[in-house]
């Protein structure tokens, strides 16, 4: 599933980063294949999301978070 | 014996309380210069560690990673990749939060493996307990095989145990964690020879960074790649996969976390407030409303303060000394132009108070995650919003703020438009032509009529910044994607020593760097308008001697007599010459030959237009004496028609023309310094001109 898709309250496994120009600013990030993400926030109009990545929050698009595969834990 | 000096760069993440920890150490001990070439601040401070040793500590921006993207975190790197550099420091105390460590300990390892000495200072150990997250410091300090210390930057809790590492630090062995050793050994000693670099992985790093650029350095060092087959992307991404699987493994081993659920963080119950559709929007436009009302109403009272201060000091210097150049030099020269500096240095500083505040709070992230949507239709980003918010104070200080934006299209577009916002040196230009407009007691149902005009001014500043900007997003080219990732912190109560060491370090930047050049500027346009073609400067001499001889003086008094003098002088002066010289051009908009003087005078500030005004137009005295100025601009005729000068349509021209041209030196010199170069700013400057004047033209065309 796309990070952007993911629902509230679901936790997920980081599985791989498409996009080549983001994905070593988001690898810095911490944000990493085998990291666990969860959303915690949508901004008032919609975009961008705020996603906790391991211990902290950070924000992205949603048109950069389409990059970025997770898979659901339950 | 004799005062030993260390060089101790500090390092880390952003938001790791970098500069909480800097205060703690430093105090008011420290002095603020720029980077070379840069306008990023540069923070050096000095702590006593022994009766012999002092450590010289180098405030460095915070960055993620070595692989700069943004001004900031280049300066980082400059610094740290040069050994050859007088700054280059002996050791590095890095800085991380211990609630978020895997991700701050990146920075550390790459720093690290450049061959300096590392102290780790683990600060927000308190936080991290709240969230369950306990280390075992010696197991972590075992782990990384560098000292640890604990501390509280906002407590200062371990700060005298940071100074007593720091005592011993520096002849400590280097470690390295990441290996180059599956890379080709020739690759690596051609690489570290072209770059003349001994330690491998600095000159590789350096080598990938430097292959970005376009030079011939760059050119070259691609080839050396391309004859390896290396990849820089793919070894960057091995390189940090692989650093944060060794993190992994030191951080699993130090780390004792407590079994059980963690309670839902104070940040997220905030988060949920400020971040919500309706609560989030109406809070932000609430804290917006706040600063304006203290920006406009409660400044008013120390702005006073500082007039009548300057009038006192004019008044002195004017008796004191003896008549002559001298003394209209300093008068309406240099305290002229320093008045016009410190008028505003309230403003400034009260709204730097409220942006410090929230920024270290950590609302000013959520800003940025809010509007975000509403800037990106514009070429802008989220973090954009303070520039341009700020820019309704001062557009010098905000365009300094506009460094953190990391994407290079995102940050010019906002350089660009920020000077459009209504400053506040337009504020005065602004209620001198609206009083001529309106009556101050008219009103529009329960407003005051004469508040609407303005807001209406606001409101037309910010829109065609929006234009522009949307403008600007096809003609500037994009160096990479545009994306928006940032950190959005825990929220902290504001440390008052912060804030005032950031309010201080902010007045003085404005002090300083507009200050310079607005006086520079006021003195040279005190020449113009005081010096003017040898004969008719002698004419108007003799003719008031004359006058003065004669019966008729008695109809006037002396001062009235001066005044009228002085007029004449100033229209007869170069100043006046420029203005007849330009009326051709700006006839067309409804301005005669008198407000062309006010326009060139006021490229110094332009709230300096009132002054001008009131000079050509003989107001005796308090030049603050707005009503008086204003009658004497109504009963102004043009000598051929006959009409008023000062119709409905000039002074809507005159104000629009205010509203969007660049008459602000102090802009110019900063736009040309952040952007490094002149292009950006002679482009600003042009763009911002033929708006002003086609829109002028507009206005009083359809109007007149």
């Amino acid at each position: 599933m796309k990070l952007s898709k993911l629902p509230f309250g679901k936790e997920a496994i980081v599985e791989s980063i498409a996009d080549t120009e983001l994905s070593l600013k988001l690898l810095e990030m911490g944000l990493l294949p085998g990291e666990t993400v969860a959303l915690e926030n949508i901004a008032p109009f919609g975009d961008p999301i705020a996603v906790r990545v391991g211990e902290y929050k950070m924000c992205l698009r949603l048109q950069d978070a389409d990059c970025v595969m997770v898979n659901v834990i339950s | 014996m004799a005062q030993q000096e260390l060089t101790v760069a500090l390092v880390g993440n952003p938001n790791s309380g970098k500069t909480s920890l800097f205060n703690a150490l430093t105090g008011l001990n420290y002095k603020v210069s720029n980077f070379p070439g840069t306008t990023v601040e540069k923070k050096t401070g000095s702590t006593k560690l022994s009766a012999e040793l002092t450590a010289q500590i180098i405030d460095l921006p915070g960055t993620y990673s070595l692989y700069p993207k943004s001004a900031d975190e280049l300066v980082t790197y400059e610094l740290l990749r040069n050994k050859a550099e007088t700054n280059f420091p002996d050791l590095v105390l890095f800085i991380a939060d211990a609630s978020n460590l895997k991700r701050n300990l990146l920075l550390l390892t790459q720093v690290a493996d450049l061959g300096v000495p590392v102290i780790l200072a683990l600060n927000m150990v308190d936080i991290a307990e709240r969230k369950g997250i306990y280390y075992d410091i010696d197991q972590l300090s075992k782990q990384l095989q560098i000292p640890v210390v604990a501390i509280n930057a906002r407590k200062r809790t371990g700060v005298t145990e940071v100074k007593a590492q720091l005592l011993q630090t520096h002849e400590r062995n280097k470690v390295k964690y990441f290996s180059l050793d599956f890379l080709d050994q020739k690759f690596l000693e051609e690489i570290s020879e072209y770059t003349d670099k001994k330690n491998h992985y600095a000159a590789l790093q350096y080598a990938i960074n430097a292959a970005q650029l376009i030079s011939t350095k760059s050119k070259q060092i691609r080839s050396i790649f391309d004859r390896f087959q290396f990849d820089s992307r793919a070894f960057q991404e091995k390189e940090i996969l692989q650093r944060y699987h060794l993190i992994d493994d030191a951080v699993r081993i130090a780390r004792k976390q407590k079994t059980g659920s963690l309670a839902k963080s104070i940040t997220q119950k905030v988060d949920k407030i400020v971040t919500h559709r309706i609560w989030g929007i109406s809070i932000f436009l609430g804290l917006l409303f706040l600063v304006f009302q203290a920006i406009f109403s409660w400044s008013s009272i120390p702005m006073e303060w500082v007039e009548i201060g300057f009038v006192k000091s004019a008044e002195w210097v004017q008796t004191t000394l003896p008549e002559g150049v001298l003394n209209d030099l300093i008068v309406q020269g240099v305290l002229a132009g320093l008045s016009g500096v410190m008028v505003f240095l309230p403003q400034i500083i009260i709204l730097f108070a409220f942006i410090a505040i929230l920024e270290d709070v950590g609302y000013m992230a959520r800003v940025g995650f809010i509007m975000d949507r509403i800037m990106r239709p514009f070429g802008m980003n989220g973090k954009s919003i303070v520039p341009l918010i700020s820019g309704m104070a001062c557009a010098v200080p905000s365009i300094m703020a506009t460094r953190s934006i990391e994407n290079k299209k995102e940050k010019l577009i906002t350089i660009l438009v920020t000077p459009l916002m209504s400053c506040s040196a337009r504020l005065p230009v602004y209620t001198l032509l609206i009083a001529m407009l309106v009556p101050a007691e008219a009103k529009w149902g329960p407003f005051n009529l004469h508040g609407i005009v303005l807001m209406f001014m606001y409101l037309l500043g910010f829109a065609a910044a929006l234009v522009s900007a949307f403008v600007f997003k096809f003609f500037i080219k994009a160096e990479r994607k545009n994306f928006f990732l940032m950190e959005l912190p825990g929220y902290k109560l504001p440390v008052v020593q912060n804030l005032l060491i950031t309010l201080y370090d902010k007045g003085s930047a404005f002090v300083w760097g507009a200050g310079k050049i607005i006086v520079a500027v006021s003195v040279i346009l005190w020449a113009f308008a005081s010096f003017g073609p040898r004969n008719n400067m002698r004419a108007i001499d003799e003719h008031y001697a004359q006058l003065m001889q004669s019966d008729s003086a008695i109809l006037f008094t002396t001062e009235e007599l001066a005044t009228q003098k002085s007029a004449a002088k100033l229209q007869a002066s170069y100043a006046g010459e420029f203005g007849k010289w330009i009326e051709p051009v700006i006839k067309p908009l409804g301005f005669d030959w008198k407000i062309g003087i006010a326009l060139l005078t006021s490229l110094a500030a332009r709230e300096v237009f009132v002054g001008t005004m009131s000079t050509i137009y003989s107001v005796g005295g308090d030049v603050d004496d707005l009503d008086s100025i204003r009658a004497k601009m109504s009963s102004e005729k043009d000598p051929i028609t006959g009409k008023p000068i000062f119709s409905i349509a000039a002074v809507l021209s005159l104000m629009v023309f205010y509203a969007f041209a660049l008459q602000c030196m102090s802009t110019v010199s900063v736009v040309q310094t952040e952007t490094k170069s002149w292009k950006w700013a002679s482009i600003q400057f042009v763009y911002m001109t033929a708006l002003a004047y086609l829109s002028s033209l507009l206005v009083f065309n359809v109007l007149g």
